[in-house]
């Protein structure tokens, strides 16, 4: 799309563009071909470049249960966090749209988890949900050994999901209730006076006008929540118990700085990479019909 | 709100609570456990009324993680970070909307796609280039011929180097690209009358007093907008800044909370890391109350 | 102060061709209304004077200089759009003196324009508010003001009056008029609306398809329609069309008959209501009456044709109404001639006319 009105001087629309160029393509599409080229090659021990090794550090990966317990973490994390983030958010912003009394401290507050920074969540959440201390205490007091994410690798799930739920929550918020605020009021006086309920403007107006929020949301949670959650794994469980909470995300990183496993590494991040760009291509497939644009 | 039923407005009104509740529960925790002494946070269970040893655990925090140098790092390296996405973003957005060349549309979508390369999935390489930001020309030049064909005319060798480890430049630079910001302004751009730049023309202004003198004014809610989520972007980043800045120098106070939360030795000085963690996330939350206003109205229209 | 002379102007969009080769002269000093339904390349006409379209073959000359290649700023030109394109971010005084901020014009000199400008258009005290704060007449007034202070050659206006309701469209008609007299530069003014074209222009130059179809004063156009398209596009309510044919001794009839087939167009106000037949009336049945307080207006058909009369006075006596039958008399001399396939109007000599 442009404009009816251009203006004429070719070179300097180029030149406006060259920085952002310049950026895209030092510092992604480089490192991109950077990680092709090491996942089907690998670095001789004794230096003097690397050597082609076909498609054998992917076999390798692949056949390695240990990587495969990552993609299923990941994918559990993924939709349980994506699912929830936007369920709880959508449902608040419906509340707080309905403008009852006191909306506008909710529709402040809410928005405030988005501001933290995803590690200081860790932090924070790591404690609260901290077995031996925090909020969990009173629960363990309770019934001793009822909850203990450091044993326990579904408890250690729930935990970061949480976590990560919480401050997405927020993000959510935000733009669900500005796209509910944009549909008309006289739409819903409109359906009210045909004799709909709460519930039913909900489902017959509310959420086909949402749609295309609740598409773009959900492309952005799922990304996200393949690979903004390393800073939450890596300070609440650093990839434990036993590897319950290892996402790809964070096994990229391990593998790569900590296990100085470049061409292992550049494999993953190449298939988290294919991963999330199938997951994009496959919602703007098969979800993007549903959506009903102005 | 259309409806009067009273028994409907309750429930309402309660599951907004229990959301507003579980929105400031963590930082009610965060807050009482950091005014405790060890002993007291460590108890089962913990009271839930506020200690007397706030203040001294802020300090205790600060002092221990260094965190005034690491604040003002962070400050400089999100400011950084958010201007330049800012501005970079309204150039590139200006040129595709207001300019028609070869290739405009093969550029716009090589900015789109690289929503797709976040981060944290190219990590390794983008380190590596991070090491030497020149090594992508020097390999093209090695590749292409042209590193032989000098050092055969005139015995130099070429050896493109610029280091960004352990540098601001290191920190800001590899994330100033950015695809959502410009699509946010070329959305925005795309709304305004086209009668506006004809009259701009008409009155004699050319496309970059243009730009300076209506668009950039004129887009003053989504500047604030988009500076404001970049502002908090950038502040949360955690594993570049944790990648690039080796030396204590340059570190950011978020990479910082590892150091108050040691994973040997069993339990955490939670109060502590509490206190830190309450002093880490405040300026960003500071930055969103403050901008709140701003931000919802400009996100309207981004994502229109 | 200029004329603009437009020689064979083309305008394609991707090839598609929207004004095919326009020829016209606008002298220096005059009022030219170019006049015509959405889409027939009014505004695409005045956008290649202004220099924001380019223009695809032919060539624009003002003060006879051709401008194909020149910059809109270069051009002399000032121009008056639609919605006002005013910078929503900058006050009254800002808007107006933009052009001569970007021109370089130090800041004393440009202070004192504005408030000549804004004086003369009576906007004095709202120099210091923004657009958003205005209403419609007022925000016109400062578009007009904007394109003063250039004190351009020739003036343009894109359909200014379209967004204001109907009083304030009438006042701000005689304003410009009046502006018009006072200043004397050449102005070309875009519009749909016939009202506006008529009490405006000194010529007026109505548009169809990217070509024109007349230029002529008003008085011209209304009496003497070049064309079908321009009859019928000219004048409220709409004149009436019917089938009928031209014998070769000047004979017209009504339906058919021996002789060339031909349209006939009869203004709605020359046509006769009758209560008894007479020779050569024809059947009218009415379905619908307006009251306009000045007269009335009748829709109805006339076997299967549709027809409207216009009566002035006579709101006393009992009004026809709807479903009665009445008589409809055309004076012959009034009526109008078009060839049926190309539109074009035929004349006759007025002594063949009265023959009837």
């Amino acid at each position: 799309m442009e404009k009816r009105t251009l203006f004429t001087n070719k070179g300097l629309g180029i030149a406006l563009v060259v920085p952002q160029v310049l950026l895209i393509f030092t510092f992604f599409y480089w490192p991109a071909g950077q990680a092709l080229y090491w996942a089907f090659t690998l670095e001789r021990p004794w230096g003097g470049g690397n050597e082609w090794v076909g498609t054998s550090n992917f076999t390798q990966l692949l056949g390695d249960p240990v990587y495969w317990n990552s993609i299923l973490t990941s994918l559990i994390f993924a939709f349980s966090a994506t699912v929830l983030a936007m369920g709880v958010a959508l449902t608040m912003a419906l509340l707080v749209d309905r403008e009852l009394r006191g909306f506008r401290v909710y529709r402040t507050v809410l928005v405030w988890p988005y501001a933290i920074a995803a590690p200081a969540l860790g932090v924070a959440f790591r404690f609260i949900l901290a077995p031996e201390a925090g909020f969990m205490a009173y629960l363990n007091h309770a019934f001793p050994g009822l909850w203990n994410p450091a044993l326990n690798g579904a408890q250690a799930m729930i935990a970061i999901v949480i976590a990560y739920v919480w401050k997405y929550i927020g993000y959510n918020f935000i733009f669900f209730l500005a796209a509910l605020q944009a549909i008309p009021k006289s739409l819903i006086e409109a359906a009210a006076m045909d004799g709909s309920g709460l519930l039913r403007r909900i489902r017959d107006i509310q959420l086909p006008l949402l749609t295309p929020t609740i598409f773009f949301l959900v492309v952005i949670n799922l990304t996200d929540s393949f690979t903004d959650s390393f800073g939450i794994v890596d300070l609440m469980t650093a990839g434990g118990p036993n590897r319950a909470t290892e996402l790809m995300v964070y096994k990229i990183f391990f593998d790569g700085f900590k296990g100085l496993d470049y061409s292992g590494a550049a494999a993953q991040s190449i298939i988290l990479m294919l991963l999330v760009i199938a997951l994009t291509v496959f919602q703007f497939r098969f979800l993007e019909r549903r959506v009903h644009y102005k | 709100m259309v409806e009067r039923s009273p028994i409907l407005n309750l429930i309402s009104q309660l599951l907004l609570f229990l959301g507003l509740l579980s929105a400031l529960l963590p930082f009610a925790i965060i807050a009482i456990a950091a005014s405790h002494d060890l002993r007291t946070v460590n108890e089962v269970p913990m009271p839930l009324t506020p200690g007397p040893y706030f203040w001294d655990n802020i300090v205790e925090a600060w002092n221990r993680a260094d965190l005034g140098p690491k604040i003002v790092n962070s400050i400089v390296f999100a400011a950084g970070v958010a201007l330049g996405k800012v501005f970079i973003a309204a150039l590139t957005a200006f040129s595709i909307v207001y300019f028609r060349y070869w290739g405009k549309m093969v550029v716009f979508w090589a900015i789109f796609i690289t929503l797709m390369l976040p981060l944290e999935v190219r990590i390794v390489p983008t380190y590596a280039v991070a090491a030497n930001v020149l090594s992508p020309y020097q390999a093209l030049l090695d590749i292409s011929g042209i590193t032989w064909l000098v050092r055969q005319a005139t015995g130099i060798e070429i050896a493109l180097k610029w280091g960004l480890l352990n540098s601001y430049t290191g920190l800001i630079l590899p994330l100033i690209a950015t695809a959502t910001g410009t699509f946010l302004y070329r959305q925005f751009f795309l709304t305004l009358p086209d009668e506006l730049t004809e009259a701009a023309r008409m009155d004699g202004a050319g496309a970059i007093r243009f730009f300076f003198d209506v668009l950039l004014p004129l887009s003053r809610t989504n500047m604030a907008a988009l500076g404001t989520i970049m502002f908090v972007w950038a502040w949360n980043q955690y594993l570049w800044p944790l990648l690039v800045t080796t030396d204590a120098a340059h570190g950011t106070a978020v990479t910082q909370l590892k150091e108050l939360i040691p994973q040997t030795n069993g339990t955490p000085d939670w109060h502590i890391a509490m206190a830190g963690t309450l002093i880490v996330m405040l300026p960003p939350l500071v930055v969103v109350i403050f901008m709140q206003r701003w931000f919802v109205r400009g996100l309207v229209a981004a994502e229109k | 102060m200029a004329e603009v002379a437009i020689r064979g102007v083309h305008k394609s969009y991707n090839k598609v061709p929207t004004v095919h080769g326009v020829d016209l002269s606008i002298a220096d000093g005059e009022f030219v209304v170019l006049l015509g339904p959405s889409g027939c390349g009014k505004s695409t006409l005045l956008r290649m004077i202004a220099g924001l379209e380019e223009i695809t073959a032919g060539e624009i000359a003002i003060d006879g200089t051709v401008v194909n290649a020149l910059e809109p700023r270069e051009r002399g030109c000032a121009m008056v759009f639609q919605n006002y394109a005013l910078y929503p971010h900058m006050t009254v005084a800002e808007n107006i003196g933009y052009a001569l901020k970007v021109a370089g014009t130090r800041k004393p000199e440009r202070r004192a324009r504005v408030a000549a400008v804004a004086q003369s258009l009576g906007i004095a005290e709202l120099l210091d508010r923004k657009p958003g704060t205005l209403s419609g007449g007022q925000r016109q007034r400062v578009a007009i003001g904007r394109a003063m202070i250039r004190e351009p050659k020739v003036f343009l206006f894109d359909e200014p009056l379209s967004n204001l309701d109907a009083k304030l469209r009438a006042q701000m008609r005689i304003e410009i008029r009046r502006l018009h007299q006072r200043l004397g530069v050449t102005s070309v003014f875009v519009t749909h609306d016939q009202v506006e074209a008529m009490t405006l222009a000194d010529r007026l130059v109505v548009l169809n398809h990217g070509r024109i179809e007349q230029i002529g004063t008003p008085t011209e156009v209304y009496r003497r329609p070049a064309s079908r398209f321009v009859a019928g596009f000219i004048g409220a309510p709409a004149m009436n069309f019917l089938t009928g044919t031209l014998a070769a001794d000047g004979r017209i009839a009504i339906g058919s008959g021996a002789g060339t087939p031909v349209t006939i167009g009869v203004r709605p106000d020359e046509i006769q209501l009758l209560d008894a037949p007479l020779k050569g009336t024809l059947d009218f049945e009415i379905e619908l009456v307006e009251e306009l307080g000045t007269g009335q207006v009748f829709y109805g058909r006339s076997g299967e044709m549709e027809m409207t009369v216009m009566r002035n006075g006579g709101g006393e006596a009992a009004l026809p109404r709807s479903g009665q039958r009445l008589f409809l008399k055309i004076p012959m001399t009034c009526v109008h001639l078009f060839e049926v396939e190309s539109g074009r109007r035929i004349d006759l000599p007025p002594s063949r006319l009265a023959a009837e």
